[in-house]
C-alpha cells in the first residue's frame, strides 16, 4: 500500500488559473537533491510563493489565506515538462489529494495517480465555471466522487463526469499500487522474457 | 491477429506486451532501462521497504549525470546534498550489480548520448528512464519513453511497467532544407506549429526525406525534443545511416549476433497503408533558423520574425502575457539583435560531437564577444576526446572559449552552472521555462549555430550572415 485510497472528496479548492504550468514551476531542480521522499511540500511552487530573499509573495495564490483546500485546480496543460516525480511529491505532501484542469500532461497524469493524487480532466467550460465559483465564493466546495467518476460544484448544483480506466480505479479506492500487481505475476514475466 | 498493414510504433509496442488488463493498460516488458542520481534512490528505497529485488540487473545502466559539476571532477563534489545522491547511486547499483557508469569513469556522460554511442540503444528496443527527454532513443527505431520513480521501482523489480498504448501521429517533412537549418530548428519548428501540448497521448513517427537524409545526431536531437509537444515520445524507423552508427560499437551486438539482429531491424518500418490516427505534413523549405522568445518550447519563431501578438497564438492571453513580461520582451519586438549575456552549448538535444562541429564551423577565426559568458559542454567523455581530436578542442581555445566537463549542466542548473536571475542566455538545451536555467534566468532555445552566432556578436544573430 503505497498511498491512502481515494473515494469522495469535498473540499473547498485553490485556483491557478494558469495554462501549461510546467513541473519545474511545481518544483524547481535545485530542489531534485533529496533521497528519501520527503518535505517536498515546502518548495512546491517555490519560485512563484517565495521571493529571492525567500520572504512569500503576497500575491501568490498559495500565500492569500483567502483560499484553501485539498483541491487544486489549474489551467490547460497542467504538469508539462520534465518527468519529475517530485512535483506529484509536492503536490501531495503539500495537502492536495486531486488536481483538476481541462488538460494533463501525460507523464505527470501518470505520476499523480502513482502517487495517490486523483487527476480529473474537465471540460474548458466545466473548469471555467469552477474558476467562476471560486472567484464568486472562495469557500465554494466541489466534491469529487471517485465511485460515481462525478465532480460537482456543490454551490451550484453542476456536475460533470470524468474518465478513468477501471484498473487504476480499482487501485486508488483501494490504495492498491502498480508494484503489487506486477510481483504477483513475475513468473509470467520471467517466461516472457525468455523469448526476448 | 489481422493482416492489415502496421506501423513501426505497432510493431514494437505490440511484440512488448506481457498482458493486456481489461479496461487498463499493458503490462509493458521494457529491454532497456537507464537510470541516474536523480530520480532513482527513492525507487531502490521503495525496494528496500517492500524487500524486493531487481529482477534483471544487466538491463539497467546507471550513469551520473543531472547534478555533477563541469569542472574539477577529479575533486570531490562540493555541495553535501549532491554528494549524497552520487554516493547513493554507486552503493545501490553496486549492491544490486547494475553497471554504473559514474565520474570519471570513461563511459560517463549524460544518459541519453552515452546509451547510444555505448551502443546499448538499438533498433526494436523498448527504452525507459526517470527522465522525459528519454524519447531520445526513438532516434533508433525504438520505443523510449520518460518515466516516472514509482515507475523506476516496478522496472527494477519486475521488468515491466503499466502502460495505456498511446494513439499514434505521423509528422511528415519532406524537401529539403535551406542553408543554416539544422535538426533543431526542425523541431521548434514543429513544435511551435503543434504547441507543447499538440502531440499529448500521442507517439510519434517522423518521417519523409528531412528525417532520411539526417544523421544519427540529427535524429537524436528531433526525437529529443519529442516530449516538447506533449508527445511520449518520437521514433524513426531505421535504416543503413541506423545501422552503420551502431556498428562496431563497443557493446553493440557482434558476429552471428548481429547478423540475427540486423535481420530483424530490416523489418522495422511502417508499412503502406499503416493507419495512424493523426498525420501532419510541413515542408522543409518553410523552415528557418528558430528562436524562442517566450516560457515554453512551443513559443518559437523564425529567428528573422517578430514576436507574435498574443491575440494571434492559441492559448491563454493571460499566460501569455505573463511569459512576455518574464522575458522582458513586447509583443512584435524584432529578436535579432537583442542583447546576449550567456550562452550554453552541450544537454542530451546538442551535447554531440556534431553540434560542436557545427558550433566552430562559425566561431572558426573569431573571438567571443567579451560580454558573453559561455559554456561548452560535452555530452560525454567519448564527445569530448572527439573535440580534441578533431581540432575542435584549439579552434575553440583560440576563439575564447573554454572545455567544460560532461554532465547536464545549464540545462536543468542542478549544480553550479546556473544563468543569474535576469540575465539571458542563448542556449542548444531543450526547455525556457521560468527559472529552468537558474532563478529568474531568460532562456532563448536555439541550435548550435545560432548559439555560436550569439557568442561571437554579442546579440541574437542570424547564423546564415556567417554561412
Amino acid at each position: 500500500m503505497a498511498y491512502d485510497s481515494f473515494s469522495i472528496l469535498k473540499s473547498s479548492a485553490v485556483p491557478m488559473p494558469i495554462e501549461n504550468v510546467d513541473t519545474d514551476q511545481i518544483i524547481p531542480a535545485r530542489f531534485l537533491k533529496a533521497t528519501e521522499r520527503k518535505g517536498f511540500g515546502d518548495n512546491l511552487f517555490r519560485d512563484w510563493r517565495y521571493d529571492k530573499n525567500d520572504q512569500p509573495k503576497a500575491d501568490f495564490v498559495l500565500n492569500n489565506p483567502t483560499y484553501s483546500g485539498k483541491i487544486l485546480v489549474g489551467g490547460k496543460n497542467f504538469g508539462s515538462g520534465s518527468s519529475r516525480e517530485h512535483a506529484a511529491w509536492a503536490i501531495y505532501d503539500y495537502g492536495f489529494r486531486c488536481v483538476v484542469s481541462s488538460f494533463f500532461a501525460d507523464i505527470f497524469r501518470g505520476n499523480a495517480i502513482n502517487v495517490g493524487i486523483l487527476p480529473v480532466q474537465v471540460s474548458p467550460e466545466f473548469l471555467h465555471q469552477i474558476f467562476e465559483a471560486i472567484e464568486k465564493d472562495p469557500t465554494t466546495e466541489l466534491e469529487v466522487n471517485l465511485p460515481d467518476q462525478t465532480i460537482s460544484i456543490l454551490a451550484t448544483g453542476a456536475t460533470e463526469s470524468f474518465a478513468i480506466n477501471g484498473y487504476k480505479k480499482h487501485n486508488l479506492l483501494n490504495g492498491f499500487d502498480d508494484i503489487d500487481y506486477l510481483q504477483a505475476m513475475k513468473d509470467e514475466i520471467k517466461a516472457f522474457s525468455v523469448n526476448r | 491477429m489481422s493482416n492489415s498493414p502496421k506501423t513501426l510504433f505497432d510493431k514494437v509496442w505490440d511484440s512488448h506486451v506481457v498482458r493486456q488488463i481489461t479496461d487498463g493498460p499493458d503490462v509493458f516488458f521494457i529491454d532497456r532501462h537507464f537510470i541516474h542520481e536523480v530520480t532513482s534512490p527513492v525507487a531502490f528505497l521503495g525496494l528496500e521497504q517492500r524487500g524486493i529485488s531487481v529482477l534483471f540487473p544487466e538491463k539497467t545502466f546507471a550513469t551520473a549525470d543531472h547534478n555533477t559539476p563541469t569542472i574539477n571532477q577529479h575533486l570531490p563534489v562540493e555541495d553535501p546534498l549532491s554528494a549524497n545522491q552520487l554516493l547513493q547511486l554507486e552503493k545501490n547499483t553496486a549492491k544490486y550489480g547494475i553497471s554504473h557508469w559514474g565520474l570519471g569513469n570513461p563511459k560517463n556522460g549524460i544518459v541519453h548520448v552515452v546509451g547510444p554511442e555505448n551502443g546499448i540503444t538499438l533498433p526494436g528496443m523498448t527504452i525507459v528512464c526517470g527522465d522525459s527527454h528519454t524519447s531520445t532513443h526513438g532516434a533508433f527505431g525504438a520505443i523510449a519513453f520518460g518515466i516516472g520513480t514509482s515507475e523506476v521501482e516496478m522496472v527494477l523489480s519486475s521488468q515491466c511497467i503499466m502502460q495505456p498504448k498511446p494513439m499514434k501521429m505521423r509528422i511528415n517533412v519532406n524537401g529539403a532544407l535551406g542553408k543554416g537549418v539544422t535538426p533543431k530548428d526542425v523541431a521548434l519548428y514543429i513544435i511551435s506549429k503543434l504547441t507543447t501540448s499538440g502531440a499529448t497521448g500521442y507517439f510519434v513517427e517522423y518521417a519523409g526525406d528531412v528525417f532520411r537524409n539526417m544523421s544519427m545526431e540529427g535524429r537524436m536531437t528531433v526525437c529529443n525534443l519529442s516530449i516538447e509537444m506533449g508527445a511520449r515520445g518520437g521514433m524513426i524507423a531505421p535504416d543503413q545511416t541506423t545501422f552503420d552508427y551502431i556498428e562496431g560499437r563497443e557493446l553493440a551486438p557482434k558476429g552471428a549476433e548481429w547478423d540475427r539482429q540486423l535481420a530483424y531491424w530490416k523489418t522495422l518500418f511502417t508499412e503502406e497503408g499503416a493507419e495512424f490516427d493523426q498525420e501532419i505534413n510541413f515542408s522543409a523549405a518553410d523552415i528557418e533558423p528558430m528562436i524562442t522568445y517566450g516560457t515554453n518550447p512551443g513559443m518559437g519563431m523564425g529567428i528573422s520574425r517578430n514576436i507574435p501578438k498574443a491575440g494571434d497564438v492559441e492559448g491563454g492571453v493571460a499566460t501569455y502575457e505573463k511569459s512576455l513580461e518574464y522575458m522582458g520582451f513586447a509583443e512584435n519586438d524584432s529578436m535579432i539583435g537583442k542583447k546576449v549575456d550567456y550562452v550554453f552549448i552541450g544537454s542530451c538535444t546538442n551535447g554531440r560531437i556534431e553540434d560542436f562541429r557545427a558550433f566552430a564551423s562559425i566561431v572558426k577565426g573569431r573571438k567571443k564577444a567579451e560580454h558573453v559568458t559561455a559554456w561548452v559542454v560535452p555530452g560525454s567523455h567519448i564527445v569530448e576526446a572527439q573535440i580534441r581530436e578533431e581540432g575542435i578542442y584549439d579552434i575553440l581555445t583560440e576563439a575564447g572559449f573554454a572545455l567544460r566537463q560532461p554532465g547536464c549542466s545549464a540545462c536543468l542548473a542542478m549544480n553550479d552552472d546556473k544563468i543569474p536571475a535576469g540575465k539571458y542566455a542563448v542556449s542548444t538545451s531543450n526547455r525556457n521555462f521560468e527559472g529552468r536555467q537558474g532563478p529568474g534566468s531568460r532562456t532563448l532555445l536555439a541550435s548550435p549555430l545560432v548559439a555560436a552566432a550569439a557568442a561571437i556578436t554579442g546579440v541574437v544573430t542570424d547564423p546564415r550572415t556567417f554561412l
